[in-house]
């Protein structure tokens, strides 16, 4: 469990921020920029001193009123907004920096693993001033891996790579986490990176955290803002049971049934994640046959939000797990939908997130 | 060509030079880091008097160490107290003069450099577990090589030429106090020109060649910055 109590007092500026994060796998904050994001991630890190903050992850007390664990000896890895390689170093000196700084018992991540891990092999020779936006990134999460961290920061990772840097840098961090169970607090301002990446989600404003909890559950609340926004969408887990190679179709099983996806979206019996928009959901009382619509899930209505006059949004129940849907006020009052509810959910369209 | 006096003189300059920028390099860098790092307000006080040896003609300068370093003197008085010689018309005294004088052309290239590194390197070396002096020496000095490079050169070229404080604490003694613009000076007073054009001949060309090596190495150079600039 990492414990944290900051007040973050500046000029014009005073944030009180109180939270509990898991000690392992993703947790991500998310939040517009100015939000006090990074600040957060810096006082962990212990790049900034908050007088009167209290700081713990496991056992460790990193702050209270009378410690202050400097940032050298936190173990903590940290991947910056801009990948910040020491010019002077070539990428395998770039590496080695933070490794031999390590004594040699405390070094659970090998140096060859950060390599493989980011595929940066090719590139341990090169000056970083040689490299592209996504292999300097790669590179810097290398180097922050390679000090075995127990806890690894990253702000923001992304910023500043195109699409396909993205997508790539994502898959890498997914991959990291799944094989060396450090845990990872990811900041960005994207929720598509956090709805791809995190288990546990931290939602911030301009007034601190506003709320904290499973991802998939925080996605779907229709009190916080994620649900209300027109790109609301639920996020499940699901396991690739089949694949149908005569319409190239993968089948996918979850709690709340089967879902069938275009191409071949994963090997057998992975675990990947699904997006499934509120507004590719339509609901029927019925349910349907003669459709084009491949996925149809029973579900139940849980609750229902009035963004406006004009639009609703259904949180539903697929055996457990939920969903949305987005349709008009109109639309919701004809169907006579209330909570408790028996609907069937068509689902237009799902997005891959891996 | 140059007699022995002229070779003395020049052998003592290049000490002369080669002490002060070896002096300045060591006390330099500290101020240098501080004043780039510091947020304090006052910090321009101190940017103020770096920088004072910049416009104040070397006479003044010359005479206010006279005075200091004087038998008089509270330096020299304190050091005559403590059986020791008083430093002016001293080799010391002059190498004292000179990394006065001389102080803002080291200590002004090394805080340039200093910022255009900023924070950020030093943060990452922080998180990979390197110490504050550990990343002082392993990540700030070796990203500000470029500066050092240039202070080195300014210290080293600026001391060459130095000619007020000397004449006012050093005098005019040979080996000990008569550096090349002292013997320049003597000669055209003793209007042996052609002596005194191979010394300045000498000089110019080798002032010149360090400042293109400066100039080359160090592109973005600004001579001379009187006004600190914003962290």
């Amino acid at each position: 469990m990492i414990a944290l109590q900051l007040p973050i007092r500046r000029d014009s500026f005073a944030l009180d921020i109180n939270l509990e994060l898991p000690a392992s796998g993703i947790s991500g904050i998310l939040g517009p920029s100015g939000c006090g994001k990074t600040s957060l991630l810096r006082a962990l890190a212990g790049l900034d001193k908050h007088n009167g903050g209290k700081l713990a992850v496991g056992d460790h007390c990193w702050q209270s009123e009378t410690v202050f664990v400097p940032a050298h000896r936190r173990g903590v890895g940290y991947v910056f907004q801009e990948a910040t390689l020491f010019e002077h170093l070539n990428v395998e000196q770039n590496l080695h920096y933070g490794l031999k700084r390590v004594p040699e018992a405390e070094r659970r991540v090998s140096l060859q693993q950060a390599i493989e891990l980011l595929d940066i092999a090719r590139l341990l020779k090169r000056k970083p001033a040689g490299l592209s936006g996504g292999e300097r990134q790669r590179v810097a999460i290398a180097r922050a891996l390679a000090v075995s961290p127990e806890l690894l920061l990253m702000d923001e990772p992304l910023a500043g790579l195109d699409f396909a840097m993205k997508q790539e840098v994502l898959s890498y961090i997914a991959t990291l986490q799944q094989q060396l169970e450090i845990p990872v607090i990811y900041v960005s301002h994207v929720a598509e990176e956090v709805a791809r990446l995190a288990d546990h989600l931290v939602l911030m404003d301009n007034n601190g955290v506003v709320a904290s909890g499973p991802a998939t559950e925080m996605f779907t609340r229709l009190d916080l803002p994620l649900a209300q926004h027109s790109d609301a969408a639920a996020i499940i887990e699901a396991r690739a049971v089949r694949y149908d190679e005569e319409y190239d179709l993968t089948s996918l099983e979850f709690n709340g049934g089967q879902i069938t996806v275009a191409g071949r979206a994963a090997s057998m019996e992975e675990i990947v994640r699904l997006q499934i928009a509120a507004r590719d959901v339509s609901l029927t009382l019925e349910q349907q046959h003669n459709t084009s619509i491949l996925n149809i899930l029973p579900a139940v209505v849980e609750d229902i939000y009035e963004n406006s006059r004009a639009s609703v949004t259904v949180k539903l129940s697929a055996n457990g797990v939920p969903l949305l849907c987005r349709m008009t006020r109109k639309s919701a009052q004809e169907l006579g939908l209330k909570a408790g509810l028996s609907v069937f959910a068509q689902v237009k369209s799902v997005a891959l997130l891996v | 060509m140059l007699t022995d006096s002229d070779i003395t003189a020049l052998l003592l300059t290049i000490k002369l030079a080669v002490l002060t920028t070896a002096i300045l390099l060591l006390l330099g860098t500290p101020l240098a880091w501080w004043l780039a790092r510091t947020r304090w307000r006052y910090k321009f006080l101190l940017e103020a008097i770096v920088a004072l040896p910049l416009v104040l003609p070397p006479t003044v300068l010359g005479f206010y160490l006279l005075i200091a370093l004087g038998p008089n003197g509270p330096l020299g008085g304190a050091m005559l107290q403590l059986g020791a010689e008083p430093l002016a018309f001293t080799f010391t005294g002059l190498v004292i003069g000179s990394v006065i004088y001389s102080l803002p052309f080291v200590v002004q290239p090394l805080q340039d450099a200093f910022v255009a590194v900023g924070r950020r390197p030093l943060e990452v070396a922080a998180t990979l577990r390197a110490s504050p002096l550990d990343r002082f020496f392993t990540v700030a000095i070796p990203l500000a090589a470029p500066g050092f490079f240039t202070a080195a050169i300014l210290g080293f070229a600026h001391t060459l030429g130095e000619f007020g404080v000397v004449l006012m604490i050093g005098g005019n003694i040979p080996g000990e106090t008569r550096v090349l613009s002292i013997a320049i000076y003597d000669h055209v007073e003793g209007l042996e020109y052609a002596r005194a054009h191979w010394l300045s001949g000498g000089l110019l060309l080798l002032s010149f060649v360090l400042l293109i090596a400066v100039y080359a190495f160090n592109r973005r150079f600004r001579f001379a910055r009187l006004q600190g600039s914003a962290l």
